[in-house]
């Protein structure tokens, strides 16, 4: 990860095809990140900390969409999404629909967001957050006995903001489990 | 060769169907999906098993919280906090019968004991904690920690220390879905304490608000008056405080007046509810567990009005 922020466009194309064919991640590893993904979003907080909380579940989908499609993909983001529908007593297919959107805008722009830095894909994950949110809300909307006020969005803008992170994070997870292997 | 290997693309490149047809299966999986959990049963049953399967993460998401809470206890004086926490879960429970007293002192000053004192039933209940709240904060639901095995049932009603949060709606084996009485569907029989007026109060679908949707301009209500559970339908027992009346707006235009209330118990204070077992000649439910609340909140309100 961290080459391919400070260094010159050619390196960065060299590290990037160099990870795309040696380092193809695990898909154990993915499913791990996704049910750890679940049990953060589990946890019961409090009101400004529930406003403001990213939903880690569709971050760690688009980390993994746009950094591994082949491992991810989007039946995966469909049963995370029931999941999830579940876990928010919303109705079956609210979140799915959402994870699924915002996997397509991953899946086609995943060459292009992998040649910026974190920090430069931040607005693009924001918009994919958001449009996400949006389809939930438009949904519920449909549904009736749903009516989420403005700051409903924050969580989205958390959720871009933590972004680089977030990264940063899941990426050291996963060159951690890699390394052994290559060796 | 060469133009069949032209036209196909090499193995090496075929990753399935494109993003785009992908992403149309899925999201006409998902409406099919929506359009079956409101009309069907079998997606309640899809729901029941994911439901099973993932309460041992959410006990465990839970953990932490739990732990916290330990750690606390031990900081403290030991034996003290634990006689608090008794006395806590003491006065809870007692409350109960507070409010079934308080009930029955205002009906004496009513003279509606002679019309026959509402029976008295033994009133079994369980504690219960808060296990989530939904993710975003204007989801109506919460999810408690004691399911089926513990005699939670469909149609039980949850109180807090000060009064009625909700009904349990969905059952799993350990754990329990609550709709509040926040909801927007969600109605409950209600009686005026002030003069016994009776009618139904309902969810207003937002933070902390109640309607009375259908009482007319010209109905005795003030600002301030408390509503607490009539009893009439036999879900809720008599005399639990529902809310407030916060807010009386009149429009000459409508027939209706349009009445705020705010609920009396800390719908999204609290960490710990009782839930009141065997406090219904538990209703025969329908295979839906979700409609069985409104409708039999409509028949009351034909008794009621």
């Amino acid at each position: 990860m961290r080459p391919r922020k400070t260094g010159k466009p050619r390196i960065t194309e060299h590290d990037y095809v160099a990870q795309e064919f040696s380092l193809p991640a695990r898909r154990s590893l993915v499913y791990l990140n996704l049910i750890m993904a679940v049990l953060v979003n589990l946890m019961p907080f409090d009101k400004v900390i529930l406003v403001l909380r990213p939903d880690f579940v569709a971050l760690t989908l688009l980390y993994w969409n746009i950094h591994q499609p082949q491992q991810a993909g989007m039946g995966i983001a469909f049963l995370c999404g029931l999941v999830m529908d579940v876990v928010d007593t919303s109705i079956m297919g609210q979140h799915a629909i959402a994870y699924c959107l915002m996997t397509f805008f991953a899946l086609i722009l995943h060459r292009r967001l992998r040649l910026f830095s974190a920090f430069r894909q931040i607005p693009a994950v924001l918009w994919i957050l958001l449009l996400g949110q949006a389809m939930i809300f438009l949904t519920g909307i449909l549904a009736g006995t749903y009516i989420p006020e403005w700051y409903f969005f924050l969580g989205s803008v958390t959720g871009a903001l933590c972004w680089p992170l977030f990264v940063f994070l899941l990426g050291s997870f996963r060159k951690q489990r890699i390394e052994p292997d290559e060796i | 060769m060469l133009r069949g290997y032209m036209h196909t693309p090499p193995q090496f490149f075929k990753v399935g169907p494109s993003p785009l047809t992908r992403m149309f299966f899925f999201v006409l999986l998902s409406v099919f999906i929506m359009i079956a959990d409101s009309r069907s049963d079998f997606i309640a049953e899809a729901r029941r098993v994911i439901g099973v399967a993932i309460s041992p993460l959410q006990k465990l998401a839970y953990l932490p919280f739990s732990l916290q809470e330990k750690v606390d206890q031990y900081i403290s004086d030991f034996k003290l906090i634990e006689e608090i926490d008794h006395l806590r879960r003491e006065y809870l429970t007692s409350r109960h019968d507070f409010f079934r007293l308080q009930a029955l002192a205002s009906e004496n000053e009513h003279l509606r004991a002679l019309l026959g004192a509402a029976r008295q039933t033994e009133i079994q209940t369980v504690l219960a904690e808060i296990l989530y709240t939904p993710r975003d904060p204007f989801s109506r639901k919460i999810t408690l920690g004691k399911g089926s095995s513990n005699g939670v049932k469909p149609g039980q009603v949850v109180i807090d220390d000060l009064g009625v949060i909700g009904q349990v709606t969905r059952v799993f084996p350990w754990t329990s879905e609550v709709t509040l009485i926040t909801d927007k569907n969600h109605m409950v029989p209600v009686q005026i304490d002030r003069n016994g007026l009776r009618t139904v109060i309902s969810g207003a679908g937002k933070n902390s608000e109640l309607e009375l949707r259908f009482l007319s301009i010209n109905t005795d209500i003030r600002e301030g008056d408390l509503l607490a559970t009539s009893g009439i339908g036999g879900v809720y027992p008599p005399g639990l405080p529902v809310g407030r009346v916060a807010h009386i707006e009149y429009d000459r235009s409508h027939k209706f007046a349009r009445i705020i209330c705010v609920p009396v118990a800390g719908v999204d204070r609290h960490r710990q509810v009782l839930v009141l077992i065997g406090s219904v000649p538990t209703p025969e439910i329908s295979d839906n567990p979700e409609s069985y609340a409104p409708q039999k909140n409509r028949q009351t309100k034909n008794h009621g009005t």
